[in-house]
């Protein structure tokens, strides 16, 4: 979801058989419920898949905070300011924790940050969505944040000892996103006529680009049996997404609003929510760059990275002018 | 010119007198930088009282497959466990 169709070996899954077995040993580990950690031996698709993954996850951090920031001078009171900061802070480190993590692979992290910038990686399809109004903070918090922590929970038992330990990280942090959110749109659904129809508007442009942050259906998802079997995905793509609308559509109900979908029906035989699928096709001309912000989010973050060229160089001249007048007076 | 910040590891000390504990890793371009963004990443929630920050290539490590060699010695001794011994339940706690 932050990291959606993450490519793998493009094979299948080996069989046992078919191991060598160094390959056998290290399955046999991830299978025993052992963590793998950076110096341990892995399959060199594990450590390629993994950068692609964490990478992507960090990104989605970093760019996510685009359209949050967008609002922080424009928030309604000092409280709501304060806290939007906050949660946005907390995106900052969220990626930091994430790229620390893909480090540890032997990837560096500008490499990752070039990569991000030049499109050589992606970030997740739901940031390229536009937050046009103080509703949609709101919405944000609640569905995007609501649907990452569905995404993250299960990651915190993943098998790679840096991912695991950065997902413990943000999970304790991503329920006061989530809440700050459902709190802000509670607000506005309580309000004014005005402020219900703000609320509903945000909530049915928001709803499809959340369904989405799961990724394809698992039929349209080569990659992820590899992925399974290594632990570093812990869940299907629909496993995922029915868990996010049968969490959220009593949320919806308790908010008073209209369901965002006519398609949503509880569905006594199967225990869950039927709904309708997101437009496939928009997903993926989306993850091609073409979604309503793709650009502006791009540029913003190579306007970021330029500018902040002159303050990375000044700061690490001045460190090794600091460090050589130390040698020099010992 | 590639000329990326160097990467720090963090240790962070707690609230209830426990040992400095790693925590990650960070960029910053010398120690007293390291420290300060030590605080912002690692600690926005009162997680410390005391940051320490040492450059990663100075951490000498351990290697995955000298784990035989090196915890081997002590396996073998058990008495090292209190379990190991029986107290009979008269002589009480111990
Ligand atoms: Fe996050
Ligand atoms: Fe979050």
């Amino acid at each position: 979801m932050y990291a959606q169709m993450v490519q793998s070996t493009g094979k299948g899954v080996k069989s046992s058989e078919d191991m060598t077995p160094e390959e056998r040993a290290f399955q046999a580990r991830i299978d025993a419920g052992e963590k793998i950690e950076p110096k341990d031996w892995m399959p060199p698709a594990y450590r390629k898949n993994l950068i692609r993954q964490i990478g992507q996850h960090a990104h989605s951090e970093i760019v996510g905070q685009l359209p949050e920031g967008n609002w922080i001078t424009r928030a309604p009171t000092l409280e709501r300011k304060a806290i939007l900061l906050a949660k946005v802070q907390d995106e900052a480190g969220h990626g930091l924790y994430l790229y620390c993590a893909a480090e540890t692979l032997g990837v560096s992290r500008d490499d990752l940050t070039e990569m991000l910038l030049d499109g050589r990686m992606k970030y997740s399809s739901i940031f390229n969505y536009p937050t046009l109004n103080w509703s949609d903070i709101g919405a944000v918090g609640w569905l995007v944040d609501g649907a990452a922590i569905i995404n993250q929970v299960p990651l915190q038992r993943t098998s790679f000892g840096p991912y695991a330990r950065a997902m413990v990280r943000v999970c304790k942090e991503e329920s006061f996103h989530a809440r700050q959110g459902f709190d802000a749109i509670r607000k506005m659904a309580d309000g004014t006529p005005a402020q219900k129809r703000m609320a509903q508007d945000s909530l049915n442009r928001l709803w499809f680009p959340a369904l989405m942050m799961f990724g394809p259906p698992d039929k349209d998802s080569p990659h992820s049996a590899q992925s399974m079997a290594w632990k570093i995905k812990m869940n299907t793509n629909d496993e995922l997404r029915q868990k996010f609308v049968d969490q959220t559509v009593p949320q919806i109900e308790f908010l008073g609003l209209d369901l965002p979908d006519s398609g949503i029906q509880w569905n006594e035989e199967h225990g869950h929510y039927d709904y309708t699928d997101p437009d496939w096709s928009e997903f993926f001309d989306v993850l091609k760059g073409n979604g309503p912000c793709n650009v502006d989010r791009l540029a913003a973050r190579n306007k970021a990275w330029d500018d902040g060229k002159w303050v990375r160089d000044g700061l690490m001249a001045h460190a090794k002018k600091k460090a050589a007048a130390k040698v020099a007076a010992e | 010119m590639k000329n990326e910040w160097p990467l720090w590891e963090v240790f962070i000390r707690g609230q209830h007198g426990m040992s400095h504990r790693h925590v990650g890793s960070l960029h910053a371009p010398d120690a007293e930088m390291a420290i300060k963004n030590g605080r912002d990443v690692y600690t926005r929630r009162n997680e410390g009282l005391s940051i320490w920050v040492v450059e990663s290539n100075h951490i000498a490590a351990s290697s995955p497959s000298d784990k035989g060699p090196l915890y081997e010695p002590s396996e073998s001794k058990v008495y090292r466990h209190p379990t190991f011994f029986d107290i009979p339940d008269e002589v009480g706690a111990m």
